[in-house]
């Protein structure tokens, strides 16, 4: 990819966030991008505000915690609340649809789309919505080529989850691509690549 | 062929030490040192080699030393609260002079503190947590692909010189994930143990070649018979009060670091070739000071990084060097002064230097030591 692109993907602990960037950042080697991925959680295995993020260049990254957030993606109300303060007008928020946008949030682009909703009764199961929402943020965000993304999501799965994994990720694919409609997003994006410029 | 793969810090610990040969793993899984167990209990069977979760701690680094003992590279990972217990098993492994590599990933601390945020508080335990005076090897990497690469050096070092050597990680980069290029095996060197080769009972087991540091050493269970203890001990290894005796082998155990210290010491030295103003970290810190002096350097100001990547021996010999052209130093540290005293040492009040320290689990961004390098630019100008 041209350009640099920091990504922050936050929520609830057990949510499985983290695997997000890690699906992301082994998108972007298999991509010949630079990468670095973080995270940030405390000692509660379940419920505690969670945080990661993968940056993806192609330039050296040094500092793993991005200082400028480019897109946020955010799956509970207190972590959108929490760190949508730090955007920027640039900035882009992915958001489940059950939450509220603040209207606080300087982010001119918000895709609101159905990421919970979609795991739990399209897909089946509420664990497969971070892959949902992995699909969605790389079709939203045009970082990878499909099959490089599909490749990265299946390295990270359990084992005997593919097929139920690889419907999640239709399903993500799915959704994004209505919120480029405008049918669910509250604006449309103003250019089809929203990083690396 | 290289190629390249995303990786852990931990992982790449791992995928490192079984580069160099490790063969053993013995250990208690700690939080964020967790995943070097994890990768250890998957990969070492499939090499031929052996994994043992023990009861604590201390246990494992005794089954490691047992280990080395018998022969195999053997390495043990923790955080700060089993660091603490290590200590006493590390100064066993450092007077009987038994090579084995020791991980500490930093968490915040002190006792449990915060097992998930980072810190760097260990450094002084790193050179003083074991009893009694003994040279030390520490080693901290700043990058994933640095972490493998020094995990080849850490046991490279530890056989070379039969000592304990300290993998000195913290959370920032144990935790992080990078693109890394896996080496050739041809491209980096692997560096064994001296045998000894004698059969029977070896009533000069700690006996020294001429033109060697190290007594040649034998895998129990081999067929040669000899006595380690960690009581000071004479060349048959059995214990001894003689003081000539002990003051011979202490000045050895000290020279075999010190007289090698160019093998030893490593550092990098970013965009310092001009550098006005340089700033001294270690570890993961460097990711910050990286991105701050770049950014300085796009505005004019002469900035550069030193990074310890030995961090003990302390590299003094490089650091004063860069005395004479620099006007100021920046210490960055997640501790509350711990390389600071070093630096101050070695600059003997020539230099001024600030302080960024965090205590709070939270990192040094680019941003606050970008602030304390314009501060001393703008000294400088005055």
């Amino acid at each position: 990819m041209k350009g640099r692109c920091a990504i922050r993907l936050s929520g609830s602990g057990g949510q499985g966030v983290v695997l997000i960037s890690v699906i992301l950042a082994e998108a972007a080697v298999l991509n010949g991008d630079k990468t670095v991925q973080s995270q940030s959680y405390g000692p509660e295995v379940r419920g505690g505000m969670c945080q990661a993020f993968t940056i993806i260049s192609d330039e050296d990254i040094w500092f793993s915690k991005p200082e400028k957030t480019d897109v946020l993606l955010a799956l509970t109300q207190a972590s959108l609340n929490k760190f949508c303060r730090d955007l920027s007008r640039d900035s882009v928020v992915i958001a489940d649809s059950g939450l509220s946008i603040p209207g606080s949030c300087p982010a001119s682009t918000v895709f609101s789309i159905p990421i919970l909703e979609t795991a739990a009764k399209v897909v089946g199961r509420a664990m497969t919505a971070n892959v949902v929402a992995a699909a969605a943020i790389n079709t939203l965000l045009h970082l990878f080529p499909d099959d490089i993304m599909r490749k990265a999501v299946r390295r990270h799965i359990p084992a005997g989850t593919e097929e139920l994994d690889m419907k999640a990720y239709e399903e993500g694919v799915r959704i994004a691509g209505m919120a480029e409609t405008g049918s669910v997003s509250r604006f449309l994006p103003e250019t089809n690549c929203l990083c690396g410029h | 062929m290289s190629r390249s793969v995303l990786m852990q810090g931990n992982e790449a610990c791992v995928e490192g030490a079984l580069a160099a040969g490790m063969r053993f793993f013995a250990g208690y899984p700690i939080t964020p040192s967790t995943e070097i167990a994890e990768a250890c209990a998957v990969r070492l069977p499939q090499v031929g080699g052996v994994f043992i979760q023990m009861e604590d701690e201390i246990a494992g680094l005794a089954a490691v030393i047992g280990a080395s003992v018998a022969g195999k590279k053997a390495m043990t990972a923790t955080s700060g609260p089993g660091f603490s217990l290590k200590q006493e098993n590390i100064g066993y492994a450092s007077l009987a002079e038994i090579p084995c590599v020791i991980v500490d990933v930093q968490r915040c601390g002190p006792s449990t503190g915060m097992p998930t945020s980072p810190a760097q508080g260990d450094l002084m335990q790193a050179r003083w947590g074991t009893h009694g005076d003994h040279p030390v090897i520490a080693v901290s990497p700043s990058g994933v692909q640095e972490v493998y690469s020094l995990a080849i050096r850490c046991f490279n070092l530890s056989e070379k010189y039969r000592t304990p050597v300290i993998f000195l990680m913290d959370e920032i980069v144990g935790h992080m994930r990078e693109g890394i290029v896996i080496p050739d095996p041809d491209s980096y060197e692997v560096i064994n143990r001296p045998l000894s080769g004698v059969s029977g009972i070896n009533k000069t087991c700690f006996h020294v070649d001429p033109g060697e540091w190290v007594p040649r050493m034998a895998p129990f269970g081999d067929g040669e018979r000899y006595n380690i203890t960690g009581l000071i001990h004479d060349e048959s290894g059995f214990p001894t009060n003689d003081h000539d005796t002990a003051r011979k082998l202490m000045e050895r155990l000290f020279q075999k670091i010190s007289c090698n210290y160019d093998d030893i010491v490593q550092v990098e030295n970013d965009m310092m070739e001009d550098a006005e103003i340089a700033v001294v970290c270690f570890g993961g810190t460097a990711r910050a000071a990286k991105e701050a002096i770049r950014e300085a350097r796009s505005h004019g100001i002469r900035a550069g990084m030193f990074r310890p990547v030995t961090v003990w021996p302390f590299p003094e010999k490089e650091l004063r060097g860069w005395i004479p052209q620099l006007k100021k130093i920046i210490m960055a540290e997640h501790n509350a002064g711990q390389m600071l005293r070093e630096v101050q040492r070695v600059t003997e009040g020539r230099l001024p230097i600030s302080f960024i320290g965090k205590i709070d689990g939270t990192l040094i961004r680019p941003d606050e030591i970008l602030q304390k390098i314009n501060e001393a630019n703008n000294e400088k100008m005055q």
